[in-house]
């Protein structure tokens, strides 16, 4: 982290932000800036070289031919792997989550490499799409109140010895092993499946990396009154039987 | 513009079967009218259908057809069609939006004495129906994301447009400022290019070709690694006039509200000329048209003017935040994630609501907390109301904008009577 700008990059908005998880960008810019904090936010498109200084990097879902065209230039860009490498906060979504694995299957059903920052390998899931309100316990080393999100995806993401479990699914598919997992973490770079977007529902998550790139154990409160609202009509949403 | 191919079959009547199955759609439909359940259009056109899976070829038979299909702005711009071919002769139409097979069935089969059939398609059926009713046009407005929990992503419906209209012997009207639609239409032979512009980009920075990132200087695009590029329009709206292939500019002056209604009368204009009805005619007809569906109506609810407006998806509200009044005119705003609306409401981050700053808001709807979150990240301010009937209470006085999706309209409508 710099003296006195917090630098967040959102990675190929061109390509990686369908669904809605530019949200995750705005939540941390805003909570970020209410506890007074500069933000400088940084949009990196697909044909602009990805910055290695920054603090935060956030990567969001896509469609299937936009996440193998992403995968590509990031391989290539190689910007993203030298951010992890010098301690940069990384938090990913969904296509994002799959490409920051080993490898992921793409559009054309072929292995195609990630980026290896997490250790996760992912497949396309052969049963429905999972598509709902999840509710989900946060791995509680995280010290994070419970996970709610909306799942939209047929990733299959089996998880390895250097990554842990971002959650536990109650409700929902989470990583879709049918072993209760939900996203993958290891020390600076997370993944989950979850939109919503999940900081909005969230808010602790974004909350979570600031204190990552700062360093510190606490922040000072914010208003939370609209996402606590948010928070009990979704959770309550997904606890009701369909 | 050259002569229709000869009308086969204007005067052939229906096979037996295809009466029978006429007849037994009405009856259905009736039935389910006067059990409440809607219109009843589109179980009589599913009940036709099984009788005679060939109905709705057997029905376009003898008319002319237009299409129009698009994420956007397809119920308004078959309106408008609706009204310029009607210079000519009698249309039927799927005025109320039933746009799948069996809703289009049900709406030919009540227009027996029609000349055109001007039909809206919703955009995961067009290349079936256009290869059921061999139309004489096909109007191609835009693509962008709409219902992300249905997965229908918007390179794959360019796709299936591409290949599923590839040998078309119809005139396609199509959208050269939008590349997903200028990809899908490239591979048609007889293609009218018109320049209705397209506000919003973010579907759009990838190559539809090649997927390499598009550049976009002006209102030009290209793509520098295959040489996919903007084609040439013959027509073009520019501000309030259409510019036709002459080169005259004819002026619009339309009740509709809204750049985008401008963008569909100037492609409704061009498809009206591909049927030999000149622009004068067409613009002069479409000016009679005030409200689609309820859309931009303006009822009067507790003593107070709203205007309703529908907006499904991003590209579907940044067309209307520019067309409401400015501020301090206050602005309601429904939500709701329904099955026909999507139940992902993750969309609403895509939407630019900074632009309502300065705006009193008001929010209702069953998602109305998703969207204070939204607002509230966006820093504006804002009240949230159990109904439109608090909303209206409160806020100051003036013409209220309601903007509401899809069933969120429909309640809203239902609620203060538009
Ligand atoms: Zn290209």
């Amino acid at each position: 982290m710099s003296e006195s700008v917090l630098r967040l990059v959102w990675v190929y908005p061109d390509l990686l932000s369908t669904y809605g998880d530019q949200g995750n960008v705005l939540v941390v810019e805003r909570r970020a800036r209410q506890r007074g904090l500069n933000v400088a936010r940084v949009d990196v498109r697909s044909d602009q070289q990805i910055p290695t200084s920054g603090d935060i990097y956030l990567v969001g879902g896509g469609e299937d031919r936009p996440q193998r065209l992403a995968a590509e230039r990031l391989r290539r860009d190689g910007g993203l792997s030298r951010a992890a490498g010098n301690g940069a906060i990384i938090f990913s979504v969904c296509a994002g989550y799959q490409i920051l694995g080993h490898e992921f299957v793409n559009d054309l059903g072929r292995r195609e490499p990630g980026l290896g920052l997490l250790d996760v390998v992912s497949e396309r899931g052969t049963g429905e799409r999972c598509v709902g309100d999840v509710l989900a316990d946060i791995d509680p080393r995280l010290g994070l109140p419970e996970l709610t999100g909306f799942e939209n995806h047929q990733g299959v993401t089996r998880i390895g010895p250097s990554a842990k479990p971002f959650a536990r699914v109650r409700i929902g598919k989470g990583n879709g092993t049918g072993d209760g997992t939900e996203g993958a973490y290891n020390e600076t770079v997370f993944g989950t499946y979850m939109h919503g977007p999940v900081m909005a529902r969230n808010p602790a998550i974004a909350d979570l990396l600031i204190k990552l790139a700062l360093d510190v154990n606490a922040l000072p409160p914010v208003e939370e009154t609209w996402y606590e609202a948010l928070r009990a009509e979704r959770i309550a949403a997904a606890e009701r039987p369909a | 513009m050259q002569d229709a191919s000869p009308q086969q079959g204007s005067s052939e009547p229906l096979t037996p079967r295809a009466k029978l199955a006429v007849t037994a759609g009405k009856v259905v439909a009736a039935v389910s009218r006067s059990a409440g359940r809607g219109s009843g259009s589109v179980i009589g056109g599913k009940v036709a259908l099984r009788v005679d899976p060939d109905l709705l070829a057997r029905l376009a038979t003898h008319l002319d057809v237009v299409l129009v299909s698009a994420t956007n702005g397809k119920t308004t711009t078959t309106r408008l069609i609706a009204e310029a071919l009607r210079a000519h002769g009698p249309v039927v139409s799927n005025a109320l939006g039933a746009n799948m097979p069996a809703g289009i069935t049900s709406a030919l089969a009540g227009g027996s004495a029609a000349k055109y059939g001007v039909i809206e398609v919703d955009e995961k059926y067009l290349a079936t129906v256009a290869r059921d009713v061999r139309p004489k046009a096909i109007a191609l407005l835009n693509l962008s994301r709409d219902q992300l929990d249905r997965a229908a992503e918007t390179r794959m419906l360019a796709e299936r447009w591409r290949e599923g209209l590839s040998g078309t012997d119809a005139w396609v009207v199509a959208n050269a400022d939008d590349p997903l639609v200028a990809w899908a239409a490239s591979s048609c032979p007889h293609v009218v290019w018109v320049a209705a512009g397209q506000s919003w980009k973010d579907d759009a920075w990838s190559c539809p070709s090649c997927g390499g990132v598009l550049q976009r200087p002006g209102d030009d695009w290209l793509c520098a690694e295959c040489g996919f590029r903007r084609p040439p329009p013959t027509w073009a709206l520019s501000g309030d006039y259409v510019l036709d292939p002459n080169g005259t500019a004819w002026p619009m002056s339309l009740q509709l509200p809204g750049r985008a209604n401008k963008a569909n009368a100037a492609t409704s204009a061009a498809v009206a000329w591909v049927f030999g009805v000149p622009p004068e005619t067409a613009l002069e007809r479409m000016k009679s048209v005030a409200a689609v569906a309820g859309r931009y109506d303006v009822v009067n609810y507790q003593g107070r003017d709203l205007r309703l407006l529908l907006a499904k998806n991003p590209a579907g509200w940044l067309e209307t935040f520019s067309l409401i009044d400015p501020p301090p005119t206050p602005v309601l705003l429904s939500v709701n994630a329904l099955g026909a609306d999507g139940t992902d409401t993750s969309w609403l981050w895509d939407v630019d609501y900074p632009r309502l700053a300065g705006h009193p808001i008001f929010v209702i709807g069953q998602r109305k907390l998703d969207l204070a979150v939204r607002l509230d990240v966006a820093g504006l301010d804002f009240r949230v109301c159990e109904d439109v009937s608090e909303a209206v209470r409160l806020a100051p006085p003036g013409r209220m904008e309601c903007i509401a999706n899809y069933t969120a309209f429909q309640q809203l409508r239902r609620q203060v009577g538009g």
